[in-house]
């Protein structure tokens, strides 16, 4: 097993990368000039056309950058934004930060987690919602806030979680 | 000539259904053949009234709110378009007197401008700062902003001109200036209100900072939970640079400038300077040791200006008209205005910009009308996550730097949080070690497991398992986090922890007076 355990083998394992993830490589590193400089950029670009930085990628994007796979590994770990895994097709950010929990925050997301069978931070098992808790969305003069996708809601009920949850899944 | 018809676009009046009632207002507009045309402006920051509308009449702005779409139909029936005596009508908005009483140098354009229009921009007296820069030159600029006092407003206070300064004397090329735009703080959004109300004095004040210190290159660093910010920052950086504001030989200098617009990923920390330094690199957002001081060694080891949005967005007001302007503000070593920002569970959240001096009573009761909830004041939050709670019988201290600072407190980025009686303020102080256990970049070791130490000795507390040990023990590991670590989060984390021990034992089962 002397083989399997070297660099080299080991390496050999690894399947190529699938069409549509080795084509979003490519036009990421190109965009950003291959500069080990923009890696944050370049992940962040990366999961925007994937959803997700699939674990496949950080081997072709630190032998492109120059950098080492626990480089790239690194700095995919450190930045909650950034996801190894496939996310859901919406994302509802949930602030529960100080502002939120003082305006009543925990018991509009305490529904939320009951009314999903699952806490804050999970995708649903149909892929429609990724929750994930954020840390201040900047909407504090009327909390409690989220970001829908993009959307920002304040002040918001039970009533206005139940909508957008019904609203992601009903574009399933 | 056609009517006006202001519509917010900033994210909190998006968040309070600001677009729809844009949708509603152009459907009336079209279906009556009306004469107007909509400006989506930035917030005046009076968010109880958002969705506020505007309705300039003979070159005055008459104020509606808050408006849903529902309202939009009857509103124009009343005469929108002339002056409506309709429900929700406001008055002149100058005349609305939480706005009228407010002293806006920083936030003077907000809400008042088109954000998209690099004209009205100017016809708001923008560009002004830089024009005179280049008149009187570097030298008199960095005086001025001397002279005005101004100090960092993202929380370290610490003065503008002497790291300005210090930039400007170190010779290593080249140079950076960069505004940080990482408003982490819960009950923050002064930075997020200039990105999306006026963005191009954030783009002009760079520029000035460029121009004093003999920088090149200019980043924006704004996180990624402001989707709209990004946007606006982004266009007006287009905008500033297909109007020669920004590039080659700016204005017919010989300044070369220009600034890029970077992302942040959902990390905390990355507000704190150095961190974002590596993050802009595009590194782990690790936090530096200090010194070496970004002034001297900054972005790729370089001088670099690294300055909080709402400091910079002061500049332009000093560059334009001295610095005396700008200091006849203020009290003691506080000069100016600073944005305060009310939130939490207040009937009147929003952004104030005061003079320092006003109290935290005033602007918590008069301003902010309480409690949203109606139940009695328990606990403010000064500062951010990092900021002391205080208890009703400290509302009459001056927000001021010192004083706050004199009251164990921290004045941060101008957050006011305040909570009703119904907090657990036990609960609260886990809250802060548990946010500086998630939040934590791992490179000191008080910071990294400290605050999952103290998180469990609160938990002991809070169910009584050797509670005055555990509590002396979490006072010992206050100490050991507030010296002990690199930066400021975990520096600064007991500052919440202590001072909710202090002020509400009873929360953690303790006897008042506490060990």
């Amino acid at each position: 097993m002397r083989e399997a355990r070297g660099g080299r083998a080991a390496r050999a394992d690894v399947p190529p990368l699938p069409d549509d993830q080795a084509d979003a490589v490519q036009a990421v590193l190109d965009e950003n000039h291959r500069d080990p400089a923009r890696l944050l950029v370049i992940l962040q670009d990366l999961q925007h056309r994937l959803g997700y930085v699939p674990a496949a990628t950080v081997g072709p994007l630190a032998k492109a950058l120059g950098l080492s796979r626990a480089e790239v590994h690194g700095v995919i770990t450190f930045y909650h934004d950034l996801h190894a895994e496939p996310s859901g097709r919406h994302h509802l950010r949930v602030c529960q930060a100080e502002s939120c929990q003082a305006a009543g925050g925990a018991a509009v997301w305490a529904h939320l987690e009951s009314s999903l069978g699952q806490p804050i931070g999970a995708t649903t098992a149909d892929g429609a919602l990724t929750t994930e808790i954020a840390y201040c969305l900047g909407l504090c003069a009327a909390s409690p806030a989220v970001l829908y996708d993009e959307r920002p809601i304040a002040r918001v009920t039970v009533a206005t979680l139940d909508r957008l949850v019904a609203d992601a899944r009903s574009q399933s | 000539m056609s009517v006006r018809i202001f519509v917010p676009g900033d994210a909190l009046s998006l968040a309070l259904g600001a677009d729809d009632v844009a949708v509603a207002l152009t459907a009336e507009i079209v279906a009556r053949g009306l004469d107007a045309q909509l400006v989506r402006n930035g917030s005046r920051g009076l968010f109880w009234l958002e969705p506020m509308i505007e309705v300039e009449v003979d070159s005055v702005r008459h104020a509606y709110g808050p408006v849903t779409a529902d309202d939009v139909a009857a509103l124009v029936d009343a005469g929108l378009l002339t002056v409506s005596a309709h429900a929700l009508a406001l008055g002149p908005t100058e005349q609305i007197p939480a706005l009228a009483a407010q002293t806006r140098i920083t936030f003077e354009r907000v809400g008042v401008v088109d954000p998209r229009s690099l004209d009205d921009y100017v016809a708001h007296g923008g560009y002004a700062g830089l024009r005179r820069a280049f008149e009187v030159g570097a030298e008199q600029i960095l005086a001025d902003v001397e002279v005005s006092g101004l100090r960092g407003r993202g929380g370290a206070a610490f003065p503008t001109g002497i790291k300005w300064r210090t930039v400007a004397a170190a010779t290593a090329t080249p140079k950076y200036v960069v505004a940080n735009a990482d408003e982490g703080d819960s009950g923050t959004f002064s930075d997020r209100m200039v990105m999306e109300g006026d963005p191009f004095c954030l783009v002009e004040a760079m520029t000035i900072a460029a121009f004093v210190v003999g920088a090149t290159h200019g980043i924006v660093y704004i996180r990624s939970e402001y989707p709209q910010a990004i946007d606006m920052m982004r266009a007006a950086l287009d905008t500033a640079r297909a109007a020669g504001w920004l590039g080659p030989d700016i204005a017919g200098s010989a300044l070369s400038f220009d600034v890029e617009v970077r992302v942040g990923a959902g990390a905390y920390i990355c507000g704190e300077e150095t961190s974002m330094l590596e993050s802009i690199e595009g590194k782990r957002g690790m936090v530096r040791p200090k010194p070496p001081l970004p002034a001297i060694e900054g972005l790729y080891g370089k001088p670099t200006v690294v300055n909080n949005v709402v400091t910079l967005a002061s500049v332009p007001f000093i560059a334009a008209g001295g610095g005396d302007a700008y200091a006849a503000h203020g009290v003691g070593r506080s000069k100016g205005t600073l944005p305060v920002q009310l939130a939490g569970n207040i009937a009147r959240g929003g952004l104030v910009e005061m003079p320092f001096g006003v109290t935290l009573r005033e602007l918590i009761d008069e301003w902010g009308g309480g409690t949203r909830s109606g139940r009695p004041v328990r606990a403010v939050q000064v500062g951010g996550p990092l900021g002391a709670y205080l208890a009703p019988h400290q509302l009459d201290i001056a927000l001021d730097y010192e004083a706050i600072a004199a009251a164990g407190g921290l004045l941060g980025h101008g957050g006011i949080v305040v909570f009703d009686d119904t907090v657990d303020m036990a609960h609260m102080a886990k809250f802060a070690m548990s946010f500086c256990a998630t939040e934590s970049c791992g490179k000191c070791t008080p910071c990294r497991v400290g605050s999952t130490r103290g998180v469990e000795l609160i938990e002991r507390i809070q169910v009584g398992v050797r509670r005055e040990a555990n509590h002396a023990q979490l006072l010992e590991l206050c100490d050991v986090l507030e010296h002990g670590s690199l930066c400021a989060l975990g520096g600064l984390t007991p500052m919440p922890v202590r001072s909710a021990m202090t002020l509400f034992p009873e929360d953690f089962g303790l006897a008042p007076g506490g060990a």
